[in-house]
């Protein structure tokens, strides 16, 4: 038992405890409605009040995933016995599956633009960062000013002018050109975020690695990149979040070829009806990606584990 | 190993000028330690050396070649930085075998294996080989960073003050082991340091730095016994040399402004009469602290001396130093 000041008390304990189980609670309630509307059927979606126990259904996600059409009683008798589980949900509401839905398509397109533009803004944030901070750069302070006052206005206000020059230079709906959007709003929060990450490392470590018969880059590579880790994940992290959220542009710059799953996942509502458990299904699996990111990530979220090896 | 050779480096730094034309030939096998105080650019001359930094003027010749536009890894020389500079994120084992796993060296991993154990086992930290390098004292990262330089083979040995953060007992070991694996391997050191006892033991060869000047370069004994000013004189000699006014006692050469005193220079019981105003026992020698005529002096007597704070002690120079107005030697 210590009886130092900074120990809390049993109460202090409690209270902090029930106030971040109770934050925790609030924050996690819209989550906990999407996942469960996900798995409800189109009538319980709507109930009011909510139910809060009811018979799950996996119709969200076969509606998510297929295209159908409201088909006559003849042609379903002609086609027989439904043989597959989705197909007797289907059926059950008198339809029949056309075909696969776009909705995978336009996943697989956030997969590719938001991790896309997250390696770009890391690679070139990084490699801007660690110059600014190592090097003797002419016009430094204002040059990473000029560089944060990009973030200065909210990127849609030159929305017009970036769909004029997409037109032209025949980025509109393109992959590539999406990447290039997004990296180019993140650079700036990545040079920012992880120069100031490096700015931390004493210069010492590098010049020891120098003298220890390494090149300069090597040495970046074997001891400035591994104690910058932690930054840099970090930084990954928002930058794919704001990739991966990112809708006005999407909207916008995207229609058939290169839409991202936001502006896609709202269209599914017009389909048959306001079909709420297939949104929820598709907003659902629209969370995992940056979810399981930030997962794999973590360990290198943890600070502190580096530092202290130099004295002061 | 083999022979540096520092020709007429100057460095500056803006407007301050941290070297000014230094020129000092380190021998082959010898132990070369830079005296001076903070700021007299005795970490400067060691980064020209290694080539971090690069002299406005003048070259570094190592082994008879220039080392002019050559990189650090390029020179093959070790460096011991007094911030110690372990690699945070490797364990102890990782950070000695850093510079042995180099492109520059490519060594075979039991040759490295062998190394380490061996550089490990001089410096006691065998047992400490797999924590962290942030999991250790301050002493135990120190000698790890010396490790990291032993375990190489370079042309120099580079050392900033490698001993500094160290208790006195752990200092006074390194300070031998230095001494032998120099002595057995036939290395070239170049060391800075303010320690005059490191300076007296391990040097071949001292050279004292005066802001961004070499003013004397010589053995260490050379130093002390012939130094050719004052700021020389008071780099090496525990207690320090008292400077005082030459006028104070007879005999002073005409042109004399202060004389030089070490405590082997002060004769006692003869001569004038100091008041002795404290007594310091340090064990194997007693220090005095004298008042002569209104001026503080320190000297040393016997150790069992029963001389107390009060007392009245005859005291006249012998074979003294003489300076002039700017602090030169005159006889």
């Amino acid at each position: 038992m210590s009886y130092s000041v900074t120990d809390p008390s049993l109460r202090q304990k409690w209270g902090a405890g029930i106030l971040v189980i109770t934050y925790a609670l609030i924050t996690l309630l819209p989550l906990v409605w999407i996942v469960a509307t996900g798995f409800k059927s189109p009538a319980d979606s709507i109930a009011y009040p909510p139910k809060i126990v009811f018979q799950p259904s996996l119709e969200g996600y076969v509606n998510l995933f297929t295209t159908q059409t409201r088909a006559s009683e003849e042609t379903l008798k002609a086609l027989g016995e439904p043989t597959t589980w989705y197909d007797k949900i289907v059926r059950a509401k008198n339809m029949m599956i056309a075909g696969p839905s776009r909705f995978p398509e336009r996943f697989f397109n956030s997969v590719i633009i938001g991790f896309g533009s997250t390696f770009f803004a890391i690679v070139l944030g990084t490699a801007a960062a660690y110059a600014f901070s190592r090097f003797r750069v002419p016009l430094k302070d204002d040059l990473l000013f000029f560089i944060l006052s990009t973030r200065m206005m909210p990127p849609i206000a030159v929305a017009i002018p970036i769909f004029l020059m997409f037109r032209h230079l025949g980025l509109s709906d393109t992959h590539a050109g999406m990447i290039l959007l997004y990296t180019a709003v993140n650079l700036s929060l990545s040079v920012w975020l992880i120069n100031g990450f490096i700015d931390e490392i004493p210069i010492e470590y590098e010049e020891a690695a120098l003298i220890d018969g390494y090149t300069r880059f090597q040495a970046f590579y074997k001891v400035v990149l591994p104690q910058a880790a932690t930054g840099i994940a970090s930084t990954a992290i928002f930058c794919l979040i704001f990739a991966w959220n990112e809708y006005a542009f999407a909207v916008l710059l995207t229609s058939g070829n290169a839409q991202t799953a936001p502006p896609f996942i709202p269209t599914i509502i017009g389909v048959g009806g306001q079909d709420w458990p297939a949104v929820a299904a598709g907003a659902t699996l629209f969370l995992l990606p940056v979810m399981i990111f930030t997962i794999l990530l973590r360990k290198h979220l943890l600070r502190g584990i580096t530092f202290g090896a130099v004295r002061k | 190993m083999a022979e540096v050779r520092l020709d007429g480096l100057t460095k500056k730094f803006n407007d301050s000028v941290a070297l000014n034309n230094v020129s000092i030939t380190v021998p082959d096998g010898s132990f070369v330690v830079l005296l001076g105080p903070t700021g007299a650019g005795k970490t400067t001359t060691l980064r020209m050396v290694s080539g971090l930094d690069t002299p406005d003027e003048g070259d570094v010749f190592i082994g008879g070649l220039s080392m002019k536009g050559l990189t650090p890894a390029q020179r093959n020389v070790a460096m011991v930085f007094q911030q110690y500079s372990l690699y945070p994120h490797l364990t102890v084992r990782d950070n000695l075998a850093f510079p042995l796993k180099s492109p520059l060296l490519k060594t075979p991993a039991d040759e490295i294996r062998r190394k380490i154990s061996e550089v490990a086992e001089i410096l006691q930290i065998s047992h400490k080989l797999d924590n962290k390098a942030t999991a250790l004292s301050g002493g135990e990262m120190q000698r790890v960073s010396i490790g990291r330089a032993l375990v190489r083979n370079p042309a120099i040995y580079l050392m900033d003050e490698p001993l500094s953060s160290l208790d006195a007992k752990l200092r006074s070991d390194l300070r031998v082991e230095l001494k032998n694996i120099q002595a057995n391997l036939g290395a070239t050191f170049l060391y800075v340091t303010h320690d005059q006892i490191e300076a007296m033991t391990m040097a071949t060869h001292v050279g004292v730095l005066d802001e961004g000047k070499l003013v004397q370069f010589g053995t260490p004994r050379e130093i002390y016994e012939n130094p050719i000013s004052i700021y020389s004189a008071s780099r090496l000699g525990q207690p320090r040399i008292n400077v005082l006014p030459a006028h104070l006692f007879d005999g002073a050469p005409e042109n004399a402004h202060s004389i030089g005193l070490r405590p082997e220079q002060i004769e006692q019981g003869k001569g004038e009469d100091s008041l002795v105003t404290r007594v310091e026992h340090l064990g194997d020698q007693t220090r005095l602290h004298l008042s002569f005529k209104d001026h503080d002096l320190i000297t040393v007597t016997d150790a069992h001396t029963r001389l107390q704070s009060g007392d009245i002690i005859k005291i006249q120079p012998e074979k003294p130093f003489y300076f002039d107005a700017d602090g030169a030697r005159l006889a």
